[in-house]
């Protein structure tokens, strides 16, 4: 289990994250919302520890993620951040491949293969294994960097938007996709979100942020109503069920300024 | 072409140019032109490769394929200090005449001069490519006025000693140098087979590195220190060659399509050691002595450089 306490994060004198203490819940899907810079993608960094953290504490498995070794940590907990510019020629294989690196140090052996194999599956790469990645349109990278993660078989999966940049079609199956991964493979997924129907409609947790401060964490159900966005964004945002999904329509609401 | 083919026949012509270089037209005793021969060929591979070696992995740390430590001003280090060495303690003192003492003392300010650079400059990943150039250009400036303004105060005889230090060359190698280069080169290269896959890693970004267990900011200190003193072994061998790390690493880049550090060092390697030999044999047999090699190196190295500024602006616009 992931539980984040009472995390403080500062760029210069601005408090980007404010004493924010959340669990997260195993064998979810947990989105953090929020309006632009209200920290989303900061937290997320110090969870996964690309960032430290100026005070509070992150544990997994109530050990500090400071304290743990690099390499058992990154068996663990993976993460994906939204800009993935390389420099080097990889083929989709060979990135997806470097997933297996915390378990085999650059060396495959037949069940590295193995993963590797099932995770372009998974994001259904096996066509264009073979492609460079700089031949692709944006959702086909995206989906290899995704797959990279799933290759690297941890139980937490950490992703910052990683619907940017993606159509519709593509959005939907990658959310269905990290459904897939809570419910068949018991995996955990955190993800900041922008597309607030997406969080509805895929998560069962939402932790909302607004100004680095934690202002609501709970089931989608208790966060996806009109009290709590008004809050959330400072905005009406009517709500309607469709099939059972809550959606947010607001595309003409009142902005109040 | 597998890269394995392609590293096999670059060995190839590698041995050919180094026979060519050592048994051509030898007048007066073989003895004793050969040895002499042959000395400046070790120079030249050790240099050649630690220079190689020392490029591709600064610029795997800091993501970008212009930049190199020569460039930002690294090689320079050194003459800077064995001129205040001179300046301040003159030719007689024990840091100049300890050669040992007088190499560690550079090696010491290099690695120091490359850990400001870039905790003030790479770390961030706040400066654009050409601003980092120009820095470089003006820290090099610097350090050259630097150097300039302490020879023109020192006593003339003295500074004759300093400019045989500092003028070095392949046809006057410091040959007592010789065996602590190879074995620091030696050192580099078991550390290297550790961190050849880590360096491999590393080429994915910081972000991507720490996801997959890679301790990246230790790494990138031990590589910075690394690729330091590969540079200051190489400098004190046979002096500064500003532009010529950039040349082969590209070169490498280009002809070995690969993440894999290994053959792209050992690719780089290769085709500087034949640069070099090649260019040596140029520079003795056709141009008959009356250029060095670090002035054809920097010559074609300019233009090509030039060459990726203007093919990094096509591709970023």
């Amino acid at each position: 289990m992931i539980e984040i306490k009472g995390l403080t994060k500062q760029f210069g004198k601005k408090s980007v994250v404010d004493d924010v203490s959340v669990a997260i819940q195993p064998g979810t899907i947990t989105s953090f919302i929020g309006p632009n810079g209200a920290g989303k993608s900061t937290l997320l960094s110090m969870v996964s520890r690309l960032l430290d953290a100026d005070t509070g504490e992150v544990l997994l498995d109530k050990n500090n993620v400071k304290k743990w070794k690099s390499t058992e940590f990154a068996k663990r907990v993976s993460i994906l951040r939204q800009a993935n510019y390389i420099n080097v020629r990889l083929t989709v294989r060979e990135l997806v491949a470097f997933g297996r690196y915390p378990y085999s140090k650059g060396r495959l052996n037949a069940e590295d293969n193995r993963f590797v194999d099932q995770a372009m599956e998974y994001m259904n790469l096996t066509d264009m294994q073979n492609q460079f990645l700089d031949e692709l349109s944006g959702g086909q990278k995206q989906r290899a960097f995704i797959a990279m993660v799933i290759a690297q078989d941890t139980d937490y999966i950490l992703l910052d938007e990683p619907l940017n940049n993606l159509d519709m079609k593509h959005s939907v199956q990658i959310m269905k996709i990290l459904r897939k991964l809570v419910n068949e493979l018991g995996r955990t997924v955190v993800i900041v979100l922008h597309d607030i129907n997406f969080a509805s409609v895929y998560s069962d947790q939402i932790v909302a942020l607004k100004n680095g401060k934690l202002v609501k964490n709970g089931p989608t159900n208790d966060i996806i109503n009109s009290d709590a966005l008004r809050e959330i964004y400072d905005m009406d945002i009517p709500i309607q069920e469709q099939d059972g999904c809550r959606i947010c329509v607001y595309f003409n609401s009142h902005t109040g300024s | 072409m597998r890269n394995s083919t392609k590293l096999i026949l670059l060995f190839i012509l590698v041995i050919i140019s180094v026979l060519l270089y050592g048994f051509y037209d030898i007048k007066g005793g073989f003895d004793y032109a050969f040895p002499r021969r042959m000395i400046r060929v070790a120079a030249m591979v050790i240099t050649g490769v630690a220079i190689s070696y020392a490029t591709v992995v600064f610029q795997t740390i800091t993501h970008n394929r212009i930049l190199t430590p020569s460039v930002m001003g690294i090689g320079s280090m050194y003459e800077v200090v064995q001129t205040v060495i001179y300046f301040f303690a003159g030719s007689m003192s024990i840091w100049i005449v300890n050669k040992y003492l007088n190499f560690g003392a550079a090696l010491v300010a290099m690695v120091i001069f490359a850990l400001l650079l870039y905790r003030f400059l790479f770390r961030a990943d706040k400066y654009p490519i050409y601003l980092l150039l120009l820095i470089g250009m003006i820290i090099g400036t610097l350090l050259g006025s630097l150097v300039t303004f302490l020879q023109v105060l020192i006593d003339p005889v003295e500074y004759l000693g300093l400019q045989s230090l500092l003028f070095a060359s392949f046809t006057k190698v410091k040959a007592e140098l010789l065996y602590i280069a190879f074995g620091i080169l030696f050192i580099s290269f078991i550390y290297g087979s550790f961190i050849m896959k880590k360096l491999d890693v590393m080429s994915l970004g910081r972000e991507n590195a720490i996801n997959l267990g890679i301790n990246y900011d230790r790494m990138v200190m031990n590589i910075l220190i690394l690729s330091s003193i590969l540079i200051a072994t190489s400098t004190a061998l046979v002096g500064s060659i500003t532009f010529f790390g950039l040349i082969v690493a590209n070169l490498s880049y280009q002809f070995f399509v690969t993440y894999k550090h290994s053959v792209l060092i050992i690719g780089a390697s290769l085709f500087s050691i034949l640069a070099l030999v090649g260019g040596q044999f140029l520079v003795e047999h056709v141009l008959e002595l009356r250029t060095t090699i670090s002035v054809i190196i920097n010559f074609v190295g300019g233009i090509y450089f030039i060459y990726l500024l203007l093919k990094e602006s096509r591709d970023t616009a």
